[in-house]
């Protein structure tokens, strides 16, 4: 393993906890420096465990993995001064103003009073929270205690950035801002970034790279374009008008491909030449006589790349209770 | 109609025992406190009985354990309203709220609830006391009358901590539950007779509805039977005034529903 | 390089703020302790008709039980302060920095000290107003406060090791009628001398609590009690290691940083 990597480094890396739950199970991956890699999965699946040991914050159980070119267990400090961190938990202190907290984890990382100072306002002002400052934290929103946490977590301008889940529970808005914000750190300052997240669209859109892990385990791994070309053309997904004809509707797909991830009510199959098979679709259900309620064409998501390897659907994966309108893996 | 009611009050009642009985973190501090307290007076305030003008027949520790017996019971009441907070803090009670063709069987429910919680505690500082030896005086009538009395605190006490749970939905209302109830009875003859307390400790106590129960239960288990119309108006009264808050208190939740 | 002193001191800041910005935990500190003196100076004043009893106004006794009462509310709060770190992650984000456990530790306390503090110059000063008569003096009354706050520190060590250990705020408050028993089972409502019931006589005899109580006591309604006053500090001091070295290792545990 070379010491000379400035960005992240994991080999078989390895965290059990008590009665034999194996929270991560072996993964290897590489971060280079100025990457942003997004690390997607469902609940559970071992990515927060990951950060955790990546952070220092929980010791691995085997493996080995370097920070900036630091051992994460035998040189642990030299990593947390190397890195920040915006975890799960936004972790702020509702009787604190804004700048307070800047000022608490600016004095905290080594700088002066007077560099603590300018160095809060600027981050507050970057991430657009100077006006609400001197404000308690307990009366922002969760949009604005999450920047407030990546701005604490860039106080001492580190080489690479964690970010566990960053936007869960945001409204679209403020998860667009932060996206932003993530880009432009990479783009401009040239910050490694390693991102959780079990958004598809997060991953999808900020990621350079994407690894996608189950159960511990890394189950795909490259840019998200790659992946979704390694499994195929885009799909076609139709939903007939009557429910009954939902068996004829599968058939007649079933001649122009292989059957794919679609919803309870519909039937959806991936085809080989994409969208110029839609007229034929479209004729053979009519002459089959099925009316469609809904017909749609989609390109390969990440979900289907998930789907793919592991047999079930991210979004579920993790929420076996919930009664939601869940893909069915074909 | 009827059916409904002790549908919806055994429902609420089932539920609340469960969760009593097996959270130990629940039950133990019900007992524990009085208990505490029990000890704490009976034993280490003992030789206050040999103030001059102390002429309590059967001695301390019946004076002190009557106290602590009604303390238990308006402890109970406040914990079970705890119970009723944290109910509706966790959406539950808005369940209930929906569910129920009777909600005032909610409330009854509560109240039940907290008199089967109060005797598993009364049962445990009976019998501290009965190992520490107190002398028990009055006749078996006279022992019910004393628990007839614990009987109406502890509803009192329910019925304030149920109101103010149906009002703000929060356990961070517990203080607010707790501290009168605090208040109210320290405010009473603790340690000593109402003639013995000195200040305007002594003016609170005797415009203190609380201070009739005590002496009356004192009054009871020496067998001398002392203020027992007043005990029992005060009682009464207490817990009438309890109904009338948590009635309206339901019907405020009623309106957020 | 910030160095372990400046370390304490933005800790120690943060924890002071948060303390003295919850109107909740300031008020019962205060209020509590001086409701139940006032009843209890009232309701018990007879019993310094005891033969024995050394002092002429139970006020002047009973006093001092606000002090230990403010002790164990500093302790309490630092337990949920520390708990409430853990359960919210903020002592995740404390470990990324370079701080030291006994900065965190020693900064955490200060809002519980600040509030130990509070109370103690209130509860003296609506004492002296009330007739309290400390008998030491000015100097005295001096002493006092500093060996309440050495109180309080020493029980804000106990309820850290609970903070750290749990995690959870909740379980930190339900540890507070263990340190109710551990007062109350003591010579803080009679001397010890005067307990008639033989074994509560001899668990308060035992009770280290009673000490701490009987020297803080001494400064009030004897003078200058040399004895009492030693034997006081001394079981402080032994609370006080004890309880932090304890806290130190529940934050270790807890801290599972590399």
């Amino acid at each position: 393993m070379s010491t000379n990597h400035r960005g992240i480094v994991v080999e078989g890396l390895v965290r059990t906890f008590k009665g034999d739950i194996h929270a991560v199970d072996g993964i290897d991956l590489e971060v280079a420096a100025g990457e942003i890699y997004g690390f997607l999965g469902p609940n559970g699946a071992g990515k927060s465990t990951t950060v955790h040991m990546l952070t220092t914050l929980l010791p691995p159980t085997a493996g080995r993995a370097t920070v900036a070119g630091f051992d994460i267990a035998r040189e642990g400090a030299d990593v947390r001064r190397h890195i920040g961190a915006a975890l799960q938990e936004a972790a702020l202190d509702t009787f604190l103003t804004g700048r307070e907290h800047m000022d608490l984890q600016a004095g905290l990382s080594g700088l002066g009073k007077a560099d603590r100072a300018r160095r809060g306002t600027e981050l507050l002002e970057r991430v657009g929270l100077i006006e609400a400052a001197d404000r308690k934290v307990g009366g922002y929103s969760g949009g604005m205690k999450r920047r407030l946490d990546l701005a604490m977590a860039l106080v001492h301008s580190p080489s690479i950035l964690f970010l566990d889940e960053p936007t869960t529970g945001l409204d679209p808005q403020s998860r667009s801002a932060l996206w932003d914000e993530v880009e432009r750190l990479a783009t401009d300052d040239g910050v490694t970034v390693f991102l959780t997240t079990q958004y598809l669209e997060e991953a999808d859109v900020l990621a350079d790279r994407v690894g996608i892990i189950d159960r511990g385990r890394i189950v795909a791994e490259g840019t998200p374009d790659e992946l979704k070309r390694d499994i195929g053309g885009d799909t076609v997904e139709a939903i007939p008008a009557d429910p009954h004809d939902l068996e004829r509707a599968a058939e007649v797909l079933a001649r122009f491909g292989e059957r794919a991830a679609h919803s309870p009510k519909g039937v959806a199959v991936r085809l080989s030449r994409g969208a110029e098979q839609l007229a034929d679709i479209v004729r053979a259900l009519d002459d089959a006589g099925i009316a469609l309620a809904h017909l749609q064409l989609h390109s390969p998501s990440l979900d289907d790349v998930f789907l793919t390897k592991t047999g079930r659907s991210l979004e579920g994966a993790g929420e076996e209770d919930e009664a939601a309108e869940e893909p069915v893996p074909a | 109609m009827r059916r409904d009611f002790t549908t919806v009050a055994g429902a609420v009642l089932r539920r609340n025992l469960i969760h009593a009985f097996t959270n130990p973190a629940l039950l133990i501090p019900s007992a524990v406190f009085p208990l505490l307290f029990f000890v704490a007076f009976a034993g280490g305030l003992s030789n206050v009985a040999n103030v001059p003008g102390f002429d309590f027949p059967s001695g301390y520790t019946a004076f002190q354990f009557v106290f602590v017996f009604l303390q238990s019971a308006a402890f109970g009441g406040v914990f079970t309203g705890f119970a009723a907070a944290a109910d509706f803090e966790s959406g539950f009670g808005r369940r209930l709220l929906l569910a129920s063709p009777r909600r005032r069987g909610i409330v009854a429910g509560y109240v039940v609830a907290a008199i089967a919680r109060w005797c598993f505690t009364a049962t445990i500082v009976s019998v501290a006391a009965a190992i520490a030896g107190m002398h028990v005086d009055g006749g078996v009538a006279q022992l019910v009358a004393l628990v007839s009395l614990a009987l109406l605190v502890n509803m009192t006490a329910t019925l304030w901590g149920v109101g103010m749970a149906l009002r703000f939905q929060t356990l961070q209302a517990g203080p607010a539950m707790q501290i009168p109830v605090f208040l109210i009875l320290f405010m009473a003859p603790v340690y000593v007779p109402l003639d013995l307390i000195g200040g305007w400790v002594h003016d609170a106590a005797s415009y203190n509805p609380l201070t009739a129960l005590v002496e009356s239960g004192r009054g009871f288990i020496s067998g001398v039977p002392d203020v027992v119309g007043l005990a029992y108006l005060a009682g009464f009264g207490l817990v009438a005034l309890g109904l009338v808050w948590a009635l309206t208190g339901l019907r405020r939740a009623e309106r957020g529903v | 390089m910030t160095s372990v002193l400046d370390q304490v001191g933005l800790v120690a800041r943060r924890s002071v703020r948060r303390t003295l910005r919850q109107p909740a935990l300031i008020v019962p500190t205060i209020v509590f302790p001086l409701f139940l003196l006032a009843v209890n100076s009232s309701g018990l004043s007879a019993a310094t008709d005891i033969p024995g009893f050394p002092a002429s106004s139970y006020l002047d006794f009973a006093i001092t039980v606000c002090f230990v009462q403010g002790a164990m509310f500093a302790a309490i709060t630092a337990g949920t302060e520390l708990a409430t770190d853990v359960q919210s992650g903020f002592l995740n984000r404390l470990q990324l920095t370079p701080l030291t456990r006994l900065a965190i530790l020693i900064g955490q306390m200060a809002g519980a000290t600040t509030l130990a503090l509070l109370g103690a110059v209130t509860y003296l000063a609506v004492g002296v107003i009330a007739g309290v008569d400390v008998k030491s003096g000015v100097g005295g009354a001096a002493v006092l406060i500093v060996y309440a706050l050495f109180t309080a520190v020493a029980f804000s060590g106990i309820g850290a090791t609970l903070g750290a250990r749990t995690g959870s705020p909740e379980a930190v408050q339900g540890a507070f009628p263990l340190m109710f028993a551990l007062f109350f089972l003591s010579s803080m409502s009679m001397p010890r001398e005067l307990i008639s019931i033989d074994w509560f006589r001899t668990v308060a005899t035992w009770n280290p609590a009673s000490y701490l109580i009987e020297g803080m006591r001494s400064l009030v309604i004897t003078g200058w009690d040399g004895t009492a006053l030693w034997r006081g500090v001394a079981i402080g001091a032994g609370i006080l290691a004890l309880s932090f070295w304890s806290a130190s290792r529940a934050l270790a545990t807890r801290m599972a940083r590399t």
